[in-house]
C-alpha cells in the first residue's frame, strides 16, 4: 500500500525525478547570481526607463502624454495600428493551423521527420529577411499583372503569408516544447480508443493541454509582426504598418517622441499578455497528474 | 551478520579489498540531536541513531518520513538546524560535502553523460590527484568488481539502468570512503534486476566492512539487506532494531502497520495477564499495561493465524490471491471483520465461500487500546 | 504535414530561388560573374568583412552574458516571480528585436537621448561627440538588447537538463563547485551553447532591421548593400548584384546552419 503510493511520488524515467523529491533548497543565494542577476536587470530596465522618460516629452519640449494619445487620435497611426493587428491576428491564426497539427504528426508517427522539421524551422530565422524582401521584389518585377495587383498590392495579403513564414520558428519551438510537457501518445490513443476521430482528437484533446503554449507563440507573434519592417519596408508603398510608421514618425516628423512611445505601447501590451499566461499555465500544471509510472 | 545470499554472477576472481578508511577499520556514525526544518515542515525532529562500524542500517518508511533528509545530511548536501553529526568520533556538522570522505550512490542520473565509464569511477581519485595511471587501473579493478570489466569504454547511455547503477557503486567505492551512503538506488530498476543487486550491494558491503545508510521506502529490500532497519515517521525514528526484531516485535503502531501486513482484532484483556481473542486465551507482551477487562485490538501478522475447515467456524473465505509458494485468504469473519491469512501453499485447498476456523498460533500477543473498529489490512 | 511543406515552399523556397535564379543570371543567361564581382570587388568585400566581425562580437558577446544570466535565474525556483518575468520579457524582447527596441536606444544614447542629455547637463561631456548609435559599435549594443533575451530562449532546456545529481555526485567525490563546473556542466552544455551561439550569429548576420530605424544603413554591411543595389538600380542596373549578394548571404548562413546542425546531434545526445 505504502510501497505504492510512493512509487508515484518518485516518478522514475522522466526528466524531473529529483527536483520534486525535495523540498525546495533554502540556502544564501549566491553572491555571482545576484551580481549577474543585477547588472542585466540595470542593462535592460534603464534604456526602457529613458524611454519611458524620452516618450513623456511631447514636442512642445514639456512634460505630457500626447505621444500616447496620438497613438489613437493621429489618423494615419490609428490605420496604421489597426492594419497591423489584422496582420498579426490572421498571421497568428494561419500559422497555429500550420504549425500545430503538423508538429503532432510529426511526433506521434512520423518522428524519423522531426530532424526535417527542425531545419525547416530553422530556416526563417537565419534567411536574412532583407534577401526575402530582395526575392520577393524580383517577383514582382517579373510576375504578370493580375498577380501583381491581387497580391502585391495590397499589405494584407502580400505581408501575411511572409510573415506567417517568419513567425513559423518561434510558433514551432512553442508547441514543441508544449507538447513535450504532455504525455501526447497516451493522450491521443486515449481519445482515440473512446472513439473520437482525428479532428475531434487535436481540437478537443491536445489543443487544450498544450493552450498555454499555443497562446503563447501566438502572442510572440504579434509581437513579431507589430516589430517588423524589412519586409515591409521594401514592399508596401500604399499604406504603412505600425512599425513602419514608427520609423516614418521618427525620420520623416521629426517626432520620435511617438515612436518611442508607439514602442512603449507595444513592449508593455505584449509583455502583460505573456505575463499573465504564465499564471495560467500555473494553475494548469497543478491540476493535471505527474507521469503516469 | 552473514545474511544468506544467492551468489551474484560476477567475476569470481575478485582481488581481496583494500582497507576500507586511513585507519584501515570501519568507523561509526551518530546522529545526535538533528533538527532540520523547512520553513513550516519539520523534516527531522531530534534524530538520535547511530550506526556501528562496519553496520549496514536501512532506513525505512514512507514518502516525507525524513529518511532522505537524514542522508542527505550526512552527505553534507545539507546542514541541520540543530544537533550534531559525527563520524568515527569526529564531528563533521560543519565540514562541506566534498570534503567529506564519503560515497554516495542516487536513485538514478548521476553518471556524468560526458565521460566514458572508467573515467566516472576515476572522477573521484581524480579529485584526490591520484596519477592517471593508477586511477585508470584502480577504476578497472573496480568495474570488475562491480561485474562490469570490459564496460570501461562505454557512455553512460549505453547502459541498461541496472548496469548504470553497479558503475555508480564502483565510482562510489573508488574514492575508498568511510562511510557508504545509498539512496534508494534499486527503486527505479526492474524487479528482477532489483533483486539481485540487492544482494551484490550487500555482499560487497560486508567484504569491504563499509558503514553503510541505506535509504529506501521498499520494506522487503530494508528487511532482506540491513544489519538494522530503522523505520521512521514524520521525522522521528519509531524503531531501529534487526528486521526480525523490528517485524516480530514493533515497537509502535506505526511499525506494525507498516512492516508487513498487520491483521486487528478485537478482544479483551482476561486476568492473569492474558488476552482472550477470537475463543482463544493468549499471553501478552506486555502483561501489566492494560488492566483486565479492557477492549483492546490484538495485533495478529497473517502467518500467525491458522484456518481449518469447520462446519460451525466464525470465518468464510471471500478471496484467495495465489503468490506462488503462499497463499493470501481474506477471511470475513462473523462479527463483521475481515482479516487476512497467509499459508503455505501446499495443502489450502479451500474454496471460496468455505467455512473456516481461525486459530492464533503466537505465543505472545500485542495489542493496543482500541480506537477504531478493528480493519484488517492488505498487504503493504 | 504536406499542406506545412507546401507553404514552405512556396513562400519560403519561391523568393530563394528568384535570388539565387536572378543571382545567376546576367542579360538572360546563366554566368557566374555576379559572384566573381562580388568576391573581388572591393565595394562588395568590405560590407562583408565589416557584417562578419559585426555578427560575431555582436553573437558571442550576448551568447556569453547570456548563458550566466540564464544560469542565474535556472538556479532559482521554478515558479519564482523572478522566472515568470525573464521567460515573458525575453520573449518580448527577442521577437520584436530590431525596429522598436532600436527606438528605446535612440530614447536613452540618440543625440537627443535622456543619457545623453543627462551627461551633457550634469557633466559637460557630450556623449554624441564620442558615440553615435547608428555606428557599427552603436548597432552592434542594441543587438546585444535582443540577442541576450534570445540566447536566454535558447539555453535554457539545456541548463534545466542539467540533473542536480551531476553536481551533488561531483561534490560527494570531491569536487569543489570549480571543479564540477569544469569537469561537467561545461563539457555538457558546450554543444548546446555552440549551438545557442550559432544561431545568434545567424540572426546577427541577418539583421537588418535596426539599421533601418536609426538611419545608419551607409552601404557598410552586406544587408545594408543589399538594400542599397535594389533600390537604386535605374541608374547603375545592379539588381544581379544585389541578388548576388543575397545568394551570398544565404551561403554564410548554410554555413551556419550546417554547424549548428552537426553540433545540435551532439547535444542531444546527453541532455535528452
Amino acid at each position: 500500500m505504502t510501497a505504492l503510493a510512493d512509487a508515484v511520488d518518485t516518478p522514475f524515467g522522466g526528466g524531473q525525478a529529483a527536483p520534486n523529491r525535495r523540498p525546495a533548497r533554502r540556502g544564501r543565494p549566491r553572491s555571482w547570481r545576484i551580481v549577474v542577476l543585477a547588472f542585466t536587470a540595470i542593462f535592460y530596465l534603464l534604456p526602457v526607463l529613458c524611454s519611458v522618460k524620452f516618450s513623456l516629452i511631447n514636442q512642445k519640449g514639456t512634460y505630457g502624454v500626447q505621444n500616447y494619445t496620438a497613438i489613437v487620435n493621429n489618423g494615419a497611426l490609428r490605420a496604421a495600428l489597426f492594419l497591423s493587428l489584422e496582420i498579426a491576428a490572421i498571421t497568428a491564426i494561419v500559422v497555429v493551423l500550420l504549425v500545430f497539427p503538423t508538429t503532432v504528426l510529426v511526433r506521434l508517427k512520423l518522428p524519423k521527420l522531426t530532424i526535417l522539421m527542425e531545419a525547416v524551422t530553422i530556416l526563417p530565422i537565419v534567411v536574412p529577411p532583407v534577401v526575402l524582401a530582395a526575392g520577393l521584389l524580383q517577383m514582382k518585377e517579373t510576375a504578370p499583372l493580375w498577380i501583381v495587383n491581387a497580391f502585391f498590392n495590397h499589405p494584407v495579403t502580400v505581408l501575411t503569408p511572409m510573415y506567417v513564414v517568419l513567425a513559423m520558428p518561434l510558433m514551432y519551438r512553442a508547441v514543441d516544447t508544449g507538447l513535450r510537457a504532455i504525455d501526447l501518445h497516451t493522450l491521443v490513443d486515449a481519445s482515440r480508443s473512446l472513439g473520437a476521430g482525428w479532428p475531434t482528437t487535436l481540437w478537443r484533446v491536445v489543443l487544450p493541454n498544450a493552450q498555454t503554449a499555443v497562446l503563447g507563440g501566438m502572442f510572440l507573434t504579434i509581437a513579431l509582426v507589430l516589430g517588423e519592417v524589412v519586409i515591409a519596408n521594401q514592399l508596401d508603398q500604399s499604406k504603412l504598418t505600425f512599425p513602419l510608421e514608427m520609423i516614418e514618425f521618427a525620420s520623416q516628423d521629426n517626432a520620435p517622441g511617438i515612436s518611442v512611445a508607439m514602442t512603449l505601447t507595444a513592449l508593455a501590451f505584449t509583455f502583460l499578455l505573456l505575463f499573465m499566461l504564465t499564471f495560467v499555465a500555473r494553475r494548469r500544471r497543478t491540476n493535471t497528474t505527474g507521469a503516469i509510472s | 551478520m552473514t545474511t544468506e545470499s544467492p551468489s551474484p554472477p560476477v567475476d569470481p576472481q575478485m582481488a581481496p579489498p583494500a582497507p576500507v578508511s586511513a585507519a584501515g577499520s570501519p568507523v561509526g556514525v551518530e546522529f545526535k540531536g538533528v533538527q532540520r526544518h523547512f520553513g513550516t515542515v519539520t523534516a527531522l525532529q531530534g534524530l538520535d541513531m547511530e550506526i556501528h562500524p562496519g553496520e549496514l542500517v536501512a532506513l525505512l518508511g514512507p514518502s516525507g518520513c525524513g529518511k532522505t533528509t537524514a542522508l542527505r545530511l550526512l552527505a553534507g548536501f545539507d546542514r541541520p538546524d540543530a544537533g550534531m553529526i559525527t563520524v568515527g568520533g569526529r564531528d563533521i556538522t560543519k565540514v562541506p560535502a566534498h570534503k567529506r570522505d564519503m560515497g554516495m550512490v542516487f536513485q538514478a542520473y548521476s553518471l556524468f553523460p560526458n565521460m566514458d565509464v572508467r573515467t566516472n569511477v576515476a572522477f573521484g581519485m581524480r579529485m584526490r590527484k591520484a596519477p592517471k595511471l593508477e586511477r585508470l587501473e584502480s577504476a578497472d579493478r573496480l568495474l570488475d568488481l562491480v561485474g562490469l570489466g570490459n564496460t570501461g569504454d562505454r557512455y553512460p547511455h549505453q547502459l541498461s539502468g541496472g548496469q548504470q547503477q553497479r558503475v555508480a557503486i564502483a565510482r562510489a567505492l573508488a574514492i575508498e570512503p568511510t562511510v557508504l551512503l545509498l539512496d534508494e538506488p534499486l527503486s527505479a530498476l526492474d524487479a528482477r534486476v532489483r533483486v539481485q543487486l540487492r544482494a551484490e550491494i550487500r555482499s560487497i558491503q560486508q567484504r569491504l566492512r563499509i558503514t553503510a545508510l541505506f535509504v529506501t521506502h521498499d520494506q522487503s529490500e530494508a528487511l532482506s539487506l540491513a544489519d538494522r532497519v530503522g523505520v521512521m515517521r514524520d521525522g522521528r525514528l519509531e524503531q531501529i532494531d534487526t528486521p526480525e526484531n523490528v517485524y516480530r516485535h514493533p515497537a509502535t503502531e506505526f511499525v506494525a502497520e507498516f512492516v508487513g501486513a498487520m491483521n486487528r482484532l478485537p478482544g479483551r484483556i482476561g486476568d492473569g495477564g492474558e488476552v482472550v481473542v477470537l475463543g482463544q486465551r493468549l499471553p501478552l507482551t506486555e502483561p501489566d499495561r492494560y488492566p483486565p477487562g479492557t477492549a483492546v485490538d490484538a495485533m495478529l501478522r497473517p502467518e500467525a493465524l491458522q484456518l481449518a475447515p469447520d462446519a460451525g467456524g466464525l470465518g468464510e473465505i471471500l478471496e484467495r490471491t495465489f503468490l506462488g509458494s503462499s497463499v493470501r485468504l481474506r477471511v470475513a469473519l462473523d462479527g463483521g471483520q475481515t482479516v487476512v491469512v497467509e499459508a503455505s501453499s501446499h495443502g489450502t485447498d479451500l474454496p471460496l465461500g468455505a467455512r473456516v476456523g481461525l486459530t492464533v498460533v503466537a505465543d505472545r500477543v500485542a495489542v493496543v487500546e482500541q480506537a477504531t473498529p478493528a480493519v484488517a489490512l492488505g498487504p503493504a | 504535414m504536406l499542406p506545412f511543406l507546401l507553404y514552405m515552399v512556396v513562400f519560403l523556397g519561391l523568393p530563394l530561388y528568384v535570388v539565387v535564379h536572378g543571382a545567376l543570371t546576367s542579360g538572360g543567361h546563366f554566368t557566374l560573374s555576379n559572384f566573381s564581382a562580388i568576391f573581388s570587388q572591393s565595394q562588395y568585400l568590405i560590407p562583408l568583412k565589416n557584417s562578419l566581425i559585426l555578427s560575431l562580437w555582436s553573437s558571442l558577446g550576448p551568447a556569453i552574458i547570456g548563458v550566466w544570466f540564464a544560469a542565474a535565474v535556472v538556479a532559482g525556483p521554478r515558479d519564482s516571480l523572478l522566472r515568470r518575468v525573464v521567460s515573458s520579457a525575453s520573449g518580448v524582447f527577442a521577437y520584436f528585436a530590431g525596429a522598436p527596441l532600436a527606438f528605446v536606444w535612440v530614447a536613452s544614447l540618440g543625440t537627443l537621448g535622456v543619457i545623453t542629455v543627462f551627461f551633457k547637463s550634469t557633466f559637460g561631456y557630450d556623449l554624441s561627440q564620442h558615440f553615435d548609435i547608428s555606428s557599427q559599435v552603436g548597432v552592434g549594443i542594441v543587438y546585444f538588447y535582443f540577442q541576450i533575451p534570445l540566447m536566454v530562449i535558447f539555453i535554457t532546456p539545456a541548463l534545466e537538463g542539467l540533473k542536480p545529481e551531476w553536481e551533488e555526485a561531483a561534490r560527494n567525490l570531491g569536487a569543489t563547485r570549480l571543479s564540477y563546473l569544469r569537469h561537467v556542466a561545461v563539457p555538457v552544455l558546450a554543444p548546446s551553447f555552440i549551438a545557442a551561439w550559432l544561431i545568434l550569429f545567424g540572426s546577427a548576420f541577418s539583421a537588418f532591421a535596426t539599421m533601418l530605424a536609426l538611419d545608419g544603413c551607409t552601404e557598410v554591411v552586406v544587408p545594408c548593400k543589399i538594400y542599397f543595389e535594389m533600390s537604386n538600380n535605374v541608374l547603375t542596373n545592379s539588381i544581379p548584384f544585389g541578388l548576388a549578394l543575397g545568394t551570398e548571404m544565404i551561403l554564410v548562413v548554410g554555413i551556419v546552419m550546417l554547424v549548428y546542425w552537426y553540433v545540435q546531434r551532439r547535444a542531444g545526445r546527453w541532455l535528452r
